[in-house]
């Protein structure tokens, strides 16, 4: 293996329940229900999770989730959307911090 | 860019067993037939015959990238006058109920109006799986009125509502001519309410991923059609696309190929085999031998050898009940997630 991230991998997910499996079982109950539908559709959840992949930064959670933003029903411009939704939470908390250098600025400036 | 059949640019793929040796070479974690037994299924038998399905050939006006069929313009199997005849007897001698007329563009067959004409005279139902285009086309242009007259139910193609994606499985332009063909058809009364002329849709995923559920995209679809193009319709089928002749030809050049059957094993869904189309369902090809589905049909793999094997033979014979249904790894299918049918899912 030539890189951290290889595709195949993302099948061996299940791999890291061997020597804590009481912990992925849990884990498993929990993600299953998080991702059914509840208050939330079935896609909302997926294209909420397809945004929030691409904002960690997770190849394998942009694969899983573009798969299953489409198998939930989710078109390619409602998911490119959420995307712009990620980015943009992303963008703004960047920006946002520059309330605490201004502060900084006046505390230090005269 | 212009598509073309896998026949016109001489694919290898275009024949039946060179389709099946690929599918065959797959290392797939397990066979159908096994999926089958897990599933308390050791035989897929056949039930009562419900459906007469008859494939009138390979000719169409369009050529989709998604096609079983390999159709196109430039397909010459057209159903004789023999077979026709031969069919449309069985339909009068059995109890079937339902005739499911298919192609290709069924249309293009010379005797499509006959064969409707006199299948509804009998008391049968009829189903023309219809690609809308064809009925914007001038030598067709009195089709929907034709239809509408004979009660026939359209069961339409038409992969997404937004135009891009229709349009990159279908070919340029199909859906701003689709959308003139559905509100031609709601003009007649078809997909409204209280007329009793049924339009319903067909909805494959554009790519290799499987259909998302019936019931939400039925809802997205009646309201997005609604708003974005005043049209209504029925019903809609969401149809998992089968791993055979273009699709299949798609999904080994996209490299795609041994990650979409694997999600089709993996999604083995033991609830849909009571439903599945091939138990009461007979297919006819245009050469007039018998398959269990369209499916098998494209594939060449006929019906079960002890019972009849071509609708002449099945005018002397009362039915194929209880036959073992002819499988392989491409019947994953019409098991993954909600099931897959000519009627969309088969659990909902």
């Amino acid at each position: 293996m030539d890189t951290y991230y290889h595709p195949p991998d993302l099948a061996k997910f299940p791999d890291v329940g061997k020597d804590a499996p009481e912990l992925w079982d849990r884990f498993l109950g929990w993600y299953t229900a998080v991702f059914a539908e509840g208050a939330l559709t079935e896609r909302e959840k997926a294209l909420i999770a397809l945004a929030v992949a691409h904002a960690v930064q997770c190849p394998y959670c942009i694969d899983a989730y573009t798969s299953g933003s489409l198998e939930k029903g989710a078109t390619p411009d409602q998911m490119t959307e959420a995307v712009h939704v990620a980015a943009a939470i992303r963008g703004g908390a960047t920006l946002v911090h520059a309330v605490q250098m201004r502060n900084k600025i006046e505390k230090i400036g005269m | 860019m212009a598509l073309a059949t896998l026949l016109n640019t001489r694919n290898p793929l275009a024949a039946p067993a060179v389709q099946r040796a690929r599918l065959e070479a797959l290392p797939l974690r397990r066979t159908f037939d096994g999926a089958l037994a897990s599933a308390g299924h050791q035989v897929l038998t056949r039930g009562r015959t419900r459906v007469l399905q008859m494939n009138l050939g390979k000719r169409c006006n369009q050529v989709c990238h998604h096609c079983h069929v390999d159709a196109g313009p430039d397909r010459t199997e057209v159903m004789p006058d023999e077979v026709v005849d031969a069919t449309l007897d069985v339909l009068d001698l059995s109890g079937v109920g339902t005739l499911d007329i298919t192609g290709g563009a069924p249309e293009i067959h010379p005797r499509f109006r006959d064969i409707v004409s006199r299948a509804r005279a009998m008391g049968r139902h009829v189903m023309d799986r219809c690609n809308l285009t064809i009925t914007t086309l001038p030598n067709y242009a009195s089709l929907p009125e034709f239809l509408a007259a004979h009660s026939v139910e359209i069961v339409a193609s038409l992969p997404a509502y937004a135009p891009a994606q229709t349009d990159r499985q279908r070919g340029v332009g199909v859906f701003e001519s689709s959308l003139a063909a559905l509100r031609r058809l709601n003009a007649l009364g078809y997909g409204r309410e209280g007329t009793g002329l049924v339009l319903n849709l067909v909805t494959n995923p554009v790519g290799a991923f499987l259909p998302a559920s019936q019931r939400a995209l039925e809802r997205d679809w009646k309201r997005e059609l609604a708003r974005r193009y005043d049209v209504e319709f029925n019903r809609l089928f969401t149809i998992t696309n089968m791993p055979i002749s273009r699709y299949l030809e798609w999904l080994e050049r996209s490299g795609n190929l041994s990650a979409y059957m694997e999600k089709l094993v993996q999604a083995f869904n033991p609830a849909t085999v009571e439903g599945l189309m091939c138990r009461d369902t007979i297919s006819v090809a245009w050469d007039g031998r018998l398959f269990d589905c369209d499916f098998n049909q494209m594939l060449d793999l006929p019906v079960d050898a002890r019972g009849p094997r071509t609708i002449a033979e099945l005018r002397n014979a009362p039915d194929l009940l209880s036959w073992p249904v002819v499988t392989g790894p491409h019947c994953f299918g019409c098991t993954a997630g909600a099931g897959s049918s000519c009627g969309g899912a088969t659990t909902a």
